[in-house]
């Protein structure tokens, strides 16, 4: 494993010693207390007279709740009060979803608890409340609901034809929106072209999986009416918000609190039913309640990620040139439109494109509801979709070329001269060196090496097989410009606040409006003001997550931290040295253009002798006995930035993959990543984030996958079932970066939260594909487990036998497929690759042999 | 995820273990290494109104040698079996498959009585006891009993212990230096339950004198692969090889595995074939 090196203490020292905080390992301040247990979980807050919730989920996928018989329950030991959905219906309004992505859209009302109709299994019904925790979730199962069954809509194909069930018996249809977008002249692009390649792929459904459950503590304060809310939450500042307007609360009384929070990939990133519940029953019962979830409730009933069918298609020239580009989403909703639901899939729109230039962009999503759980953002929220189907299908194309696929996306991507360049979905990325990342990359990989060894195991007739893949990613990170949120009708900005206090010992607090939950911003933004005041790291606390320390921001998700929220920080160490120097100014007597500041000091140009410090002017204005005219008397700074633009990391990936031919086994061997997220502050926590990253994509390619029944059930609803890999399960990762900076921020950073999982999962499954290509093998379903490689590999085989030509050999009996329609879509799957290459010059179309 | 309320019974012994089942019969449960029942109660799946905790009953623990066969106390630990000298030294098939039990924390835990009386086809144990022919002792309100392993699994999480039985020991055979083995786990990721798993334990002085192989996962319980071990006994040295590929073939023959989101029954049988061929070849090459 290829982790930073921890500094050693005579380093740190000597290091310390004027150096720069940025750009260098600093071990992480958070850690000494979290991994000695000294934490501060939402669970671990115990109030008194504080009681607990337990929720009655229903457990069928669609059903009417014909009644509610809360009476058994109320008889149970500690029990304090129960309500139905019908109860509680009036006490808060529906939970809010804040992007509207087009006018017309459909959005199903989503009460607190269903009241006539459950929508999904884990749909919250009724609400019990009692003295311990224990005894609410024995007297939940004394609830009785009557419910009626109706027809599931699982499948999303099925669900959007005409006459099929409903996932909501008042909607009209399962379609919430159709959302277009369209750049150049996609016709003449494809009229045009010589070739077109055409896939379909499943991005299958996952489950975000933090480790710390959701869990959240409500206390009413007494007489004054004001309200203390502890969330494992991303968003308090958003939370905040979402609870005033939900519950009808004055959003003055309303106090957030993200305490330590353990991991979130955007499954927190949400307001969700249980938030409102425990606010609204605090409030009527007058006292604290608190729910936490247990595991078997969050697969259930925490927001799922992914799940979207891709329809993508490649208008080519002769050469390998890519000319237009279309993309058909079908984006499974769930049953509910939570937070960000709908806009999770047009994150993506933008990334379809990714490195590649071309004439002609053609994007259309359509959101489906379906009775499962609700969707939303997870790590990456969209732009993972976009670049697994992208590099999957310029890895195909250049396959049905006969193109080495690093050479085709040469020919393809901008290059390093052609920055800044604006891209056919508009957006202009900044910066960006694609084949430095590529260089350093093969390199390390030694890819003709790997090639080489490649085509020996064949030659050997090798059971196992060894595949080579590739991903030359870029995402969208810090988001964002808030005129950008807005042409996309979200309902808000993408701007981030930080404030700097200066104490009268010299020691600073960093207040910054976004929120950690595991990231290391503690740390990271230590070491920014560090620099920025000239006050040493361990003189700075980093203060966050509660709205009354600070009180505004726009919080964690999206790589957006560092990138908007760093930003934030400078700007305001920034304004807080021009006010320190219009003090030392005054007390060296000098002109304040002739002060000079550099590592803490104010001094005089030229005059070495005459200087003061940041900590002797910090005591200075905090004395306030001598100031200057017409300066109040303070230091404390903010500021508020709303980012110009994105900033778009970008990176190769190259996996190397054995696959047991006889067992559909797959073992990842190694994998090379080298990344560009401009300027770095901390390598060691960026080298976390890589790590964590890849994990999480390179679960998505060979393990993780959601499965429901025909019915409607979930059948991975435990860790037994769904497949979270653990470090036994993952090669070293060999990891390094390339440095082209950001110009749209002072620090010259992209954001690194996503950019593993965003990347690696279109490499591993490149990699798997490229092992079985010569067995007839061109798709293999998500994940890539021994079941789907296996029945790829029958049905290739068959195919092969009966001689028809390029197979699509997908998975048409697996149940772990994951995806909405993954049975439906296989027959058209293999139907149209058939006519997907108009040309005859295909020389690796084949087959099995 | 929070259990039914229960009472809690802690046994210092297998007479007092015994005693308590006696008092409770089918609304008890044992509890040893836990790593079965809890998450089952958790999921309420189980909802026993009383819990006999053998985990610290100090006869229920340790190895020792009874001459021609060792007897494993059923409360030692996994990773006990794991690190046991005498196992080691003359039951080393034992380590060797226990060490493949999910994690270590796991094994530290778990215990070879708990893995073998909560019956599960797809755990470890139930295919090395049938594979090695071991005896099972169980002691009830009349004293102790033995059962073969081939007798114990009884059907679907359902082995020969009775309620107000508790197993208390496992005889294994001493095997001397002309066995050799492998145990060929296929699973997901490293701690998952194996989807097949294949153990074979060959007897060869140069020919192969006896094979036996268990299999994971492919029934209600452990099943021997009786077809491919007639196939191998008696093969000589130089036709192993073939003779393996041969034998390896019917592996599956008369078994009906269970399908489920990993593998269907097809699958399964296949999986069994490749993996008892693998594991006969790795255990001849050893």
């Amino acid at each position: 494993m290829t982790t930073t090196e921890n500094p050693t203490p005579a380093q740190q020292a000597a290091s310390d010693q004027g150096e720069l905080n940025v750009g260098r390992t600093r071990l992480r301040k958070e850690d000494a207390r979290l991994v000695t247990g000294r934490t501060n979980f939402t669970d671990d807050i115990r109030l008194p007279g504080m009681v607990h919730m337990a929720l009655v989920r229903s457990p069928m996928a669609h059903a009417t709740i014909n009644s509610v018989d809360l009476s058994g329950a109320l008889e149970m030991p500690g029990v304090i009060a129960a309500y139905s959905g019908a109860d509680v219906a009036d006490m808060a309004g529906g939970l809010p979803c804040a992007w509207p992505v087009t006018e017309d859209m459909v959005t199903p009302e989503h009460k607190v608890l269903a009241v006539d109709e459950a929508a999904y299994v884990g749909d919250g019904v009724a609400a019990v409340i009692a003295t311990t925790q224990a005894q609410a979730v024995d007297a939940a199962e004394r609830v009785l609901v009557d419910y009626g069954q109706l027809p599931a809509v699982v499948d999303m194909k099925t669900a959007i034809e005409d006459g099929a069930d409903l996932a909501h018996s008042d909607l009209d249809s399962n379609s919430s929106f159709v959302w277009p977008f369209a750049m150049g002249d996609i016709d003449d692009a494809f009229d045009n072209a010589a070739h077109v390649v055409e896939r379909e792929f499943i991005n299958q459904r996952l489950i975000p999986m933090a480790m710390e459950p959701r869990s959240v503590v409500v206390a009413p304060m007494g007489v004054s009416g004001e309200l203390t809310i502890w969330s494992a939450t991303q968003v308090p500042h958003i939370l905040r918000l979402m609870l005033a307007l939900t519950a009808g609360v004055n959003e003055a009384q309303l106090r957030v609190i993200a305490p330590d929070v353990g991991g979130g990939f955007g499954s927190k990133l949400n307001v969700y039913a249980e938030e409102v519940l425990a606010l609204v029953l605090a409030q009527k019962l007058g006292r604290p309640i608190k729910w936490t979830e247990t595991r078997s409730e969050g697969f259930q009933a925490t927001i799922h990620g992914r799940d979207q069918i891709q329809r993508i298609s490649l208008a080519l020239d002769d050469d390998g040139r890519i000319r237009g580009l279309k993309v058909d989403l079908l984006a499974n909703m769930g049953a509910y439109l939570q937070l960000v639901t709908p806009g999770v899939p047009l994150l993506g729109a933008f990334m379809y494109p990714a490195i590649y230039k071309m004439d002609a962009y053609d994007f259309t999503c359509r959101g489906v509801f379906t009775n499962k759980t609700p969707t939303d953002a997870y790590r990456g929220a969209g732009r993972p979709e976009a670049t697994f189907a992208i590099e999957r299908i310029v890895t195909e194309a250049a396959h049905e070329l006969g193109m080495d696929p690093m050479e085709f996306r040469k020919r393809n991507w901008i290059t390093h001269e052609e920055f800044p360049y604006e891209m056919i979905a508009g957006l202009t990325y900044d910066s960006g060196n694609y084949e430095a990342a590529t260089a350093k990359a093969m390199e390390m990989f030694d890819y003709d090496g790997r090639r080489a060894e490649q085509a020996a195991r064949r030659d050997a007739g090798d059971h196992k097989e060894l595949g080579i893949g590739i991903s030359t990613f870029t995402e969208m990170c810090g988001l964002a410009p808030s005129r950008v949120l807005g042409s996309l009708s979200y309902g808000a900005g993408g701007w981030e606040y930080a404030a700097i206090r200066m104490l009268p010992t010299g020691k600073a607090e960093v207040i910054t409006g976004t929120t950690p939950h595991g990231q290391g911003h503690v740390t990271a933004w230590s070491q920014i003001a560090s620099d920025a005041l000239g006050i040493p790291f361990e003189d700075i606390e980093v203060r966050h997550g509660d709205t009354s320390v600070a009180h505004k921001g726009m919080d964690t998700y999206g790589s957006r931290s560092l990138v908007v929220g760093g930003y934030a920080v400078v700007e305001a160490c920034n304004k807080v040295v021009e006010k320190a120097k219009w003090v030392a100014a005054h007390l060296l007597e000098a002109d304040e253009d002739d002060i000079e500041f550099s590592g803490g000091t104010f001094q005089v140009a030229g005059a070495p002798e005459q200087s003061t410090t940041m900590q002797d002017i910090a005591l200075a204005t905090f004395a306030a006995h001598d100031y200057p005219e017409g300066m109040e008397p303070s230091l404390d700074s903010d500021a508020t930035i709303d980012p110009e633009n994105f900033s778009f990391p970008h990176g190769t990936h190259l996996a190397l993959v054995e696959v047991d031919t006889e067992t559909g086994k797959v073992e990842l061997l190694d994998y090379v990543s080298v990344d560009d997220i401009g300027k770095v502050v901390n390598p060691q926590i960026v080298e976390g984030q890589v790590h964590g990253g890849l994990a999480q994509g390179i679960a998505q390619a060979l393990y993780e996958g959601v499965v429901y029944d025909d019915a409607g059930n979930l059948q991975t609803g435990t860790l037994v079932d769904y497949y979270t890999p653990g470090t036994p399960d993952l090669p070293n990762f060999r990891t390094d970066r390339t440095e082209t900076p950001a110009t749209t921020n002072p620090l010259g950073v992209k954001g690194v939260g996503e950019a593993g999982t965003i990347a690696s999962t279109p490499a591993v499954m490149n990699a798997v594909i490229d092992a079985l290509r010569p067995r007839g093998v061109n798709e293999v379903l998500m994940p890539a487990s021994p079941r789907n490689v296996w029945t790829a590999l029958q049905t290739a085989a068959a195919n092969g036998s009966a001689g028809s030509g390029d197979v699509q050999a997908a998975d048409t009996t697996a149940d772990d497929a994951g995806a909405d329609g993954a049975q439906a879509d296989n027959a058209g799957q293999a139907q149209h690759a058939a006519g997907d290459l108009d040309s005859t010059d295909s020389t690796n179309n084949g087959g099995a042999a | 995820m929070i259990p039914a309320s229960f009472d809690y019974i802690k046994a210092d012994s297998a007479e007092a273990a015994v005693a308590a089942l006696g008092e409770h019969g089918d609304d008890a449960k044992v509890l040893a290494g836990g790593h079965s029942l809890i998450p089952m109660m958790r999921l309420r799946l189980a909802v026993p109104e009383v819990l006999v905790d053998v985990s610290t009953a100090s006869d229920l623990r340790g190895v020792t040698d009874a001459g021609d066969h060792l007897v494993i106390g059923a409360a030692t630990t996994h990773d006990e079996v794991v690190h046991d000298d005498l196992v080691r030294t003359h039951c080393g098939v034992l380590s060797h498959v226990a060490e493949t039990i999910g994690d270590p924390q796991v094994r530290h835990r778990g215990t070879i009585g708990g893995g073998l009386a909560h019956g599960d086809s797809a755990g470890d144990l139930p295919a090395t006891a049938v594979a090695l022919d071991a005896t099972m002792v169980i002691h009830g309100p009349g004293g102790e009993r033995e059962v073969a392993a081939a007798d114990f699994f009884v059907d679907y999480l359902e082995t020969a212990v009775g309620a107000d039985e508790l197993l208390v020991a496992i005889k294994v055979p001493k095997l001397d230096g002309s066995w050799s083995w492998n145990y060929q786990k296929f699973g997901r990721v490293a701690q998952a339950w194996a989807i097949v798993g294949a153990l074979a334990l060959v007897n060869s002085n140069g020919s192969i004198s006896e094979a036996r192989v268990g299999l994971t996962h492919m029934g209600v319980g452990p099943v021997r692969a009786s077809a491919t071990e007639a196939a191998l006994s008696g093969a000589s040295t130089d036709a192993i090889p073939q003779a393996i590929e041969d034998a390896a073939a019917s592996a599956a023959d008369g078994t009906e595995p269970p399908s489920d989101l990993n593998a269907d029954a097809d699958f399964r049988r296949h999986l069994a074939r490749v993996l008892t061929r693998r594991a006969l070849e790795a255990a001849v090459a050893n």
